[in-house]
């Protein structure tokens, strides 16, 4: 196997140097170019094995050979007959687009590369043409006229590089006059891809360890409860207040699951005390689960069925505890996932009940039938009942901006919950422009289980449209802090704001509002949740 | 190269059309065996393709939401661009199909690089909005009035659509605001084809023969109308034996005539196997005709799979002792 | 999920506004406006002021051509294609061209909102040389909105 080294990430100047101007040559006599430091490493073996995917065997990206098995041109083509006669989104998203190009310049991937076929409309197309070649009448006596194209080893290896190239964020299809979600496409393009082990190692590892373990980062159970552990004692440092979190507790009224990010590496763990210390104050009966250690789904970047085991665990844990209800912590894709697949896999749910907040007896008939609720929702609904005595005064050294997450904003519609908390727990809030938030927010450009580090140069590119609308209320306002309800965003933002914008740090949601809540019997606050001295508010001042 | 290939397979279509009719004769198979093939492929072509989508079910509920999802009651819920009621999403597919909603949130996006880094900025940019509104709204209203061709007597829905696009009577006969409208539409969805370098580079021969086809059925039209005129009383005659099914050719239509109908039966034929089935497709479109009401009703998946899992028994046993020294309940001791 | 009875009625839909056509002219004789010849005041042999075909498509051409030499160039007379000359008139045509016996009070009327609700143009009742063409075709004539109507009240 070839030895890819590890590449220098250029700098902020050069990647910005875009130039929109197309390639001379036809999109289809344009070849795949496979440059270091902009795609991941291919799916290990073992993982494969574990999760029980197809041709599991060592390869890499870099390798001409890519190893795959005999006939996998009939594997391919059979796999795009079953998801044509399996989703009408596929097979109607095939058909009608105009090409228009409306889509074009709103992926970020295209704005940051200027390559036409990171275009969402060029991306379907590579799929289109051999939908197109194989499944259409046209495509077959007209060819090339209508662009339809043969299925070979360079369309292939064209395909994994740029369904790797697609965080799966939904922005295309906001602006598409039909609504063709290149996600949509993503995926079945990713599952066709999975049908002859064309996978990449940072999705189907965390997925494995999901699937036996029962998180991405695969802690074991002693070892959460150790991470939680940890951070009790830094609560009980800031606060004075020791909590006591329980695990696998069955009778619990709440099951909590949240991405096993917040368990590990900051600032995800800082959101993570901040759950634990607003349950605690609210003396809420929960219980945390090692088994369903993990909200997020990797499986759901690899195949429908993939995602169906791994999401699995959440209802089965629920009932297993025989808790009544489900809150799940912030997270990006999780959400979609939660609110778009997960009662169809497993439902119904009717070994839980509808959500009712003990504190302020809401009832979420939003959540009726899945019987889970966000964080948020939960935390807006306590803060709108004056159920939480807060001190926005506290977080007045930070100049806050929000990043609403593709999936909760393009897949749910989580907007107003987030800022409501948001804006009750800091004095200052800024917004990123118009087009850069709510449904038109753009992507970190590392979800979709592409937040490796051998591709950190395709990272920074993706998140530059991102980064670019931080930096201008950085530049307007001062903006310092990026406030998210994503773990992924969590992960991948630091690297992104030290890139774009230098000063400009991360936070979740809950994390800000943890710093904000005055607990009863706390002790005078002097350090914030990161264990750094609180401006203003003695210290080491 | 690939929109000058559609354009001679229009100039082949008409020079079929002007041999056959002038040098041929053959009225009746360009005047009723065509445009009957034509009709039926085009309704057949259209119901087949649209059963084919229906066949395939829709297994997860997807739309794309735009607005505020409906939670908590004192939380604004934006009601059509997140909709949680049939209402909402019929509103939300009507301002689709009447006003192509989502077409108008176009923005277009430049970098510049300044002496402080790079910036971004999303512009408006309505044009394409504004073209395709026009081009579809007179293409449907070009085809009301194309209705007294095929209606005897002539509707008053007809008659009041033909009055107000000839309202401004210029010229006689008096020009009609689509047929401008028309005109100018879909030739600045073609030169925005070739002209923005994006959107040359991703169009196919098949998005330029449809423009190609339709321009060349508006100027024909046009033509008859304004240049050389038929006699409008026999191409009724023509139009309402169709429809009557008593087929006849009425002798002295112009050859422009049968060039016109020709290439609309072309254009008709071609329909279904071709893009311009968007027009049935929108409606199917599951990002956009579902409601957002996942976590209240359960969507059923017809090929839900059975698959194995990695249960909570296969989890303890593997971490049982780990579990017990953590302090972590367990099942079996 | 399929939806298959929306879509189903979206297609019968689709289906009726299509076929429209056929079934609201079902049953209908295709006669073409009423007989031309039977209005004629004249013999059958004469000309009208160009032949009949170039009259038949271009009539209006050349009305208004009439209109612009009388009102704006002060002209009385047209030199037709074989040099026999007319005098510009409207009753150069409604000479011919009506019975001029009976008021036809409604102008161009429509056949589809004339009381007698009469769908075949064949058997239309009116009695001037325009309205059956003119209706049939759905075309508007711009004559009456100066002229008064033949064998109405005049100026």
């Amino acid at each position: 196997m070839a030895k890819v080294e590890k590449v220098k990430t250029p700098k902020p100047e050069e990647l910005s140097n875009i130039s929109y101007h197309p390639p001379a040559t036809d999109w289809m006599d344009t070849p795949t170019e496979f440059k270091p430091g902009t795609y991941c490493w291919g799916a290990k073996e073992k993982d494969l094995i574990t999760l029980g995917l197809p041709n599991p065997r060592q390869w890499s990206p870099a390798d001409e050979d890519w190893k795959v098995p005999e006939g996998w041109e009939t594997t391919i083509l059979d796999g795009i007959a079953e998801r044509l006669s399996k989703y009408r989104s596929f097979k109607v998203f095939m058909d009608i687009c105009v090409r228009c190009g409306a889509c074009a310049d709103k992926c970020h991937f295209y704005i940051a590369t200027g390559d036409p076929k990171n275009m969402p409309v060029l991306r379907a197309e590579l799929l289109r043409s051999v939908y197109k070649k194989y499944f259409t009448k046209s495509g077959k006596f007209l060819g090339r006229l209508a662009g339809a194209r043969e299925l070979d080893m360079d369309v292939l290896k064209e395909w994994w590089s740029y369904f790797f190239q697609c965080t799966e964020c939904r922005r295309c299809s906001v602006f598409c006059p039909y609504g063709i979600d290149q996600a949509e496409v993503t995926i079945i393009g990713r599952e066709l891809l999975n049908l002859v082990g064309l996978n990449i190692d940072w999705i189907s590892g965390p997925a494995a360890a999901c699937y036996m373990k029962g998180n991405h980062l695969g802690l074991e159970p002693h070892a959460i409860t150790g991470n939680i552990e940890t951070m009790c004692d830094d609560i009980e440092e800031i606060t004075g207040i020791r909590v006591n979190p329980t695990f696998n507790r069955k009778g619990a009224e709440i099951l909590f699951v949240t991405p096993s990010g917040d368990f590990l590496g900051e600032p995800g763990i800082y959101t993570c005390m901040g759950y634990l210390m607003l349950f605690h104050e609210l003396g809420l009966d929960y219980t945390w689960s090692t088994y369903a250690s993990e909200g997020g789904n990797f499986g759901f970047f690899t195949s429908n069925d993939t995602a169906k085991r791994l999401n699995y665990k959440i209802y089965a844990e629920a009932k297993r505890l025989g808790v009544k209800y489900i809150i799940g912590g912030e997270c990006g894709h999780m959400w979609r996932v939660l609110n778009q697949y997960m009662d169809t896999w497993h439902g119904p749910a009717d070994f839980l009940e509808v959500p009712v907040s003990p504190i302020t007896g809401t009832r979420f008939e939003n959540a009726k039938s899945t019987k889970m609720i966000h964080i948020s929702e939960f935390t807006a609904d306590l803060i709108k009942h004056n159920k939480l005595k807060l001190d926005p005064s506290r977080n007045d050294h930070l100049k806050v901006t929000y990043h609403d997450s593709c999936n909760p904003s393009r897949g749910m519609g989580l907007l107003e919950e987030p800022r409501y908390i948001i804006k009750s727990v800091c004095n200052n809030f800024y917004e990123m422009p118009e087009n850069t938030i709510r449904e038109k927010t753009f992507c970190c450009g590392s979800g979709s289980g592409l937040n490796a580090s051998e591709n950190m140069e395709q990272r920074m590119r993706g998140g530059f449209p991102r980064a670019n609308a931080v930096r201008y209320v950085q530049e307007k306002h001062g903006v310092n802090m990026l406030a998210n309800i994503c773990a992924v965003d969590r992960a991948a933002f630091p690297a992104l704001m030290d890139y774009w914008c230098p000063g400009v740090g991360v936070t979740g949601t809950t994390e800000l509002l943890a710093n904000a809540l005055v607990m009863k019997g706390e002790i005078r606050r002097t350090l914030d949740i990161r264990l750094q001295d609180l401006p203003g508010k003695g210290g080491n001042e | 190269m690939k929109a000058l290939l559609s354009f001679l397979a229009v100039i082949v279509l008409i020079l079929i059309a002007t041999l056959g009719v002038d040098v041929a004769n053959l009225h009746f198979l360009f005047g009723i065996i065509i445009p009957y093939l034509a009709f039926v492929m085009f309704v057949g072509g259209f119901v087949y393709r649209v059963l084919k989508w229906g066949r395939s079910p829709v297994p997860f509920r997807i739309p794309t939401t735009c607005g505020q999802q409906k939670s908590l009651p004192w939380i604004k819920q934006a009601k059509i661009e997140n909709p949680t009621t049939n209402l909402g999403v019929v509103v939300r597919m009507a301002s689709e199909i009447f006003f192509f909603r989502s077409l108008f949130r176009n923005t277009k996006t430049e970098l510049r690089v300044g002496a402080d880094g790079p910036k971004l900025s999303y512009g408006s940019a309505k044009w394409l909005w504004v073209g395709s509104l026009v081009f579809h709204w007179s293409f449907l209203i070009i085809i009301v009035r194309h209705l007294r061709f095929f209606l005897e007597p002539v509707p008053y829905f007809v008659q009041i659509a033909d009055s107000i696009d000839g309202m401004l009577q210029i010229g006689l006969p008096p020009i009609y605001l689509t047929d401008l409208f028309f005109l100018l539409a879909v030739t600045f969805l073609f030169l925005r084809r070739i002209v923005i370098p994006q959107v040359k580079y991703i169009s196919l021969a098949a998005d330029y023969f449809p423009l190609f086809m339709i321009m060349s059925i508006a100027i024909s039209g046009m033509l008859m109308r304004y240049y050389y005129r038929i006699d409008i009383v026999a191409v009724k005659e023509l139009a309402l034996g169709l429809v009557q099914l008593h087929p006849v050719i009425p002798v002295g239509i112009g050859a422009i005539f049968y060039i016109h109908l020709f290439l609309i039966c072309i254009l008709f034929a071609y329909f279904p196997t071709s893009k311009l089935m968007h027009m049935g497709g929108i409606f199917l479109s599951p990002t956009r005709n579902m409601k957002n009401n996942n976590r209240m009703v359960r969507h059923i998946n017809p090929w839900n799979p059975e698959l194995e899992y990695h249960t909570y028994e296969h989890y303890e046993d593997e971490f049982r002792e780990k579990m017990k020294k953590a302090g972590i309940p367990v099942e079996k001791e | 999920m399929y939806k298959g009875g929306k879509i189903i009625v979206g297609l019968v839909i689709f289906l009726a506004f299509l076929t429209f056509p056929f079934f609201y002219n079902m049953g209908k004789a295709n006669a073409g406006p009423e007989n031309l010849d039977a209005n004629l005041k004249q013999a059958a042999d004469s000309q009208c002021v160009e032949p009949a075909d170039y009259m038949r498509n271009n009539h209006m051409q050349l009305l208004n051509q009439w209109r612009q030499a009388y009102v704006r160039d002060g002209l009385t007379e047209y030199t037709n294609s074989q040099g026999k000359t007319f005098e510009i008139n409207i009753d150069t045509c409604t000479k011919c061209h009506s019975t001029g016996a009976a008021s036809n009070t409604s102008g161009v009327s429509n056949p589809a909102v004339n009381e007698v609700g009469v769908s075949n143009p064949a058997v239309n009742t009116s009695d001037q040389f325009c309205v059956s063409c003119h209706d049939y075709a759905s075309v508007k004539p711009t004559c009456w909105s100066c002229h008064s109507e033949p064998g109405g009240a005049t100026k």
